[in-house]
């Protein structure tokens, strides 16, 4: 006969399977809202099978653990698309304290008599933890502005930060050597907490697609750590695969920018720029009107729109969707390049451009969209700068060099929406700017697009 | 419940690998929904925090176990919400489906 305690293995097993295939449905954007069912499924028959667990003695707690989670969960389900980094950056640090409390619980209850092979998981649940809730924390605030967007540099700063991260590190293991020394126990939670904010601290804003994405790889093994303290098969596979996914993203977005992870985390982007910035001089750029703008586009046939953060910031979507529809109108191949690293999350401009119902199969990929920019007519770029620098491709000297960008200088015009000559985050500045075939069309991008609609609609018919 | 080390590594080096080859497929489109999927997933710690709050072996492990359930329902409910609301902007151009 099956035990109570054989049926919430076979529910967590079918709930494993369903993650699966949760994610393997995401492959492709047909199919996806199938995996988010799949994954609903999986979730509600592995709870609903752990409330029957013959362990509980208490249901007071758990009741209001998930009415109160509910309550935060659902704002946090609704917030507007372009807060999704920061909303993103926050759940990683709701399910690292989750982690980390569990793992914190599990120890006192365990203490002193932990087995050497318990008490390394639990560590490295705990660390992982607790780095990850600070770290996302401070990820998140500079997303949402609340803390300073610009790298905060210091002397001996990476010294200090691995020094931390080391002296965690030697706790724990001192910890499975001597178990009963549970004094030591608060500080491995306290030092990575710490090493949590410092490590972000010298990030700036356009490396959050690489530290939201190993956060995310971060948050996963810790609760894969946690599986192994709590001997969950279900969590561990959760944790590998959130583990992997965030690995992936992590990969993909320094090879975007041509830089190993342990230079975003190391690296600190904004210093050695502050130099270059006095000696710029003032070289001439040529500017456009709405109107001029408006008719070279119509003009054209064929027109490939790069957006980048700016767009989000100027929450322009809705008004390129109506740019992408006068052009469409009048015939004009609109298509969208997009970068890898556009924006402050991976994906980020694909989720704003969906939101204003631009079709998905008209943004394109760094790669797919490259060959065909020496047969554009006009490449139009929105709140975007670093990613369509060709001083990536062909100043050695610059600190972006190699770095695959969007070939936007190949077009046979380049228009560039953007609120002043202010270089981008890198305070590098961008001699795509300086190009004959180069019109600035200086403005707030929402108004810019927006008058530029106007004159499609309005002045030629 | 026990598990031992080499089991638990067994598991966690297939899903590993089931996760790289799977996820490696989700089109470049859609990586942040994958973002806010894998994070409702990985919040199934709440079945631990469920544990530790109802067996309430001690005061601090129902206290810590209730606020973990909290953090990790929230990010069950919001990131499968928010999933479902991102993908279902997500649409073809051609004729559109009634």
């Amino acid at each position: 006969m099956f035990a109570s305690e054989n049926i919430l293995e076979l529910t967590y097993l079918i709930a494993t399977v369903l993650f699966v295939l949760s994610l393997k449905w995401l492959s492709s954007p047909a199919t996806a809202r199938h995996g988010v069912w799949a994954g609903e499924a999986g979730m509600l028959l592995a709870i609903a099978g752990t409330l029957l667990h013959k362990g509980i003695l208490d249901y007071r707690w758990i009741a209001i653990g998930l009415v109160l989670g509910t309550i935060i969960g659902v704002p946090m389900g609704r917030v507007a698309m372009t807060a999704v980094p920061q909303r993103t950056a926050l759940s990683h640090a709701a399910g690292a304290l989750c982690v980390t409390l569990v793992g914190t619980a599990e120890f006192y209850l365990r203490a002193p008599h932990v087995p050497q092979f318990m008490m390394g998981v639990l560590s490295l649940e705990v660390i992982l933890g607790a780095l990850t809730f600070t770290g996302s924390l401070m990820a998140a605030g500079k997303l949402q502005e609340v803390l300073p967007q610009r790298p905060i540099t210091y002397k001996g700063q990476n010294l200090v930060n691995l020094g931390l991260l080391a002296i965690a590190i030697g706790i724990g293991v001192t910890l499975v050597l001597h178990p009963d020394k549970t004094f030591l126990f608060p500080f491995m939670i306290g030092i990575p907490l710490a090493f949590g904010v410092m490590m972000i601290i010298p990030i700036g804003g356009a490396d959050m697609p690489t530290v939201i994405s190993l956060l995310n790889s971060y948050a996963g093994l810790s609760a894969a750590a946690m599986g192994f303290v709590l001997g969950s098969k279900l969590l561990i596979v959760a944790g590998a695969l959130d583990g992997a996914s965030g690995f992936i993203l992590s990969v993909n977005m320094s090879k975007a920018m041509n830089r190993s992870f342990t230079n975003v985390l190391f690296g600190a982007f904004g210093q050695e720029q502050v130099a270059v910035a006095g000696t710029k001089e003032a070289r001439p750029v040529r500017s456009a009107s709405p109107e001029e703008a408006a008719g070279i586009l119509a003009a054209a046939s064929k027109v490939v729109i790069v957006p980048g953060y700016g767009m989000a910031v100027a929450q322009a979507q809705h008004k390129v969707r109506e740019l992408y529809d006068a052009l469409t109108k009048r015939g004009v191949d609109v298509k969208f390049g997009i970068h890898p690293v556009a924006g402050r999350m991976p994906g980020h401009m694909n989720v704003l451009l969906a939101e204003a119902d631009i079709p998905y199969d008209k943004l394109l990929e760094m790669d797919e969209i490259n060959g065909d920019f020496p047969q554009t007519d006009v490449a139009l770029i929105i709140g975007a700068n670093d990613v369509t620098n060709p001083a990536a491709r062909e100043d050695q000297s610059s600190p972006i060099y190699g770095m695959p960008i969007l070939d936007v200088d190949k077009a046979r015009t380049v228009m560039v929406i953007k609120r002043s000559m202010a270089a981008g985050f890198a305070g590098i500045d961008n001699p795509l700017y300086y190009l004959d075939k180069t019109l600035m069309l200086f403005g707030d991008a929402k108004n810019f697009v927006g008058s530029i609609v106007r004159e499609l609609s309005g002045g030629h018919g | 419940m026990q598990l031992d080390l080499v089991t638990g590594l067994y598991v966690f080096l297939l899903a590993a690998f089931i996760g790289f080859e799977v996820i490696r497929r989700v089109s470049p489109l859609l990586h942040t929904p994958l973002m806010s999927l894998t994070n409702a997933l990985d919040a199934i710690a709440v079945v631990g925090a469920i544990i530790l709050a109802g067996e309430g072996k001690s005061n601090f492990a129902k206290i810590l176990g209730t606020i973990a359930i909290i953090a990790a329902t929230s990010n069950i409910v919001g990131g499968f919400m928010i999933t479902d609301r991102m993908l279902k902007m997500f649409k073809a151009s051609g004729p559109r489906k009634p």
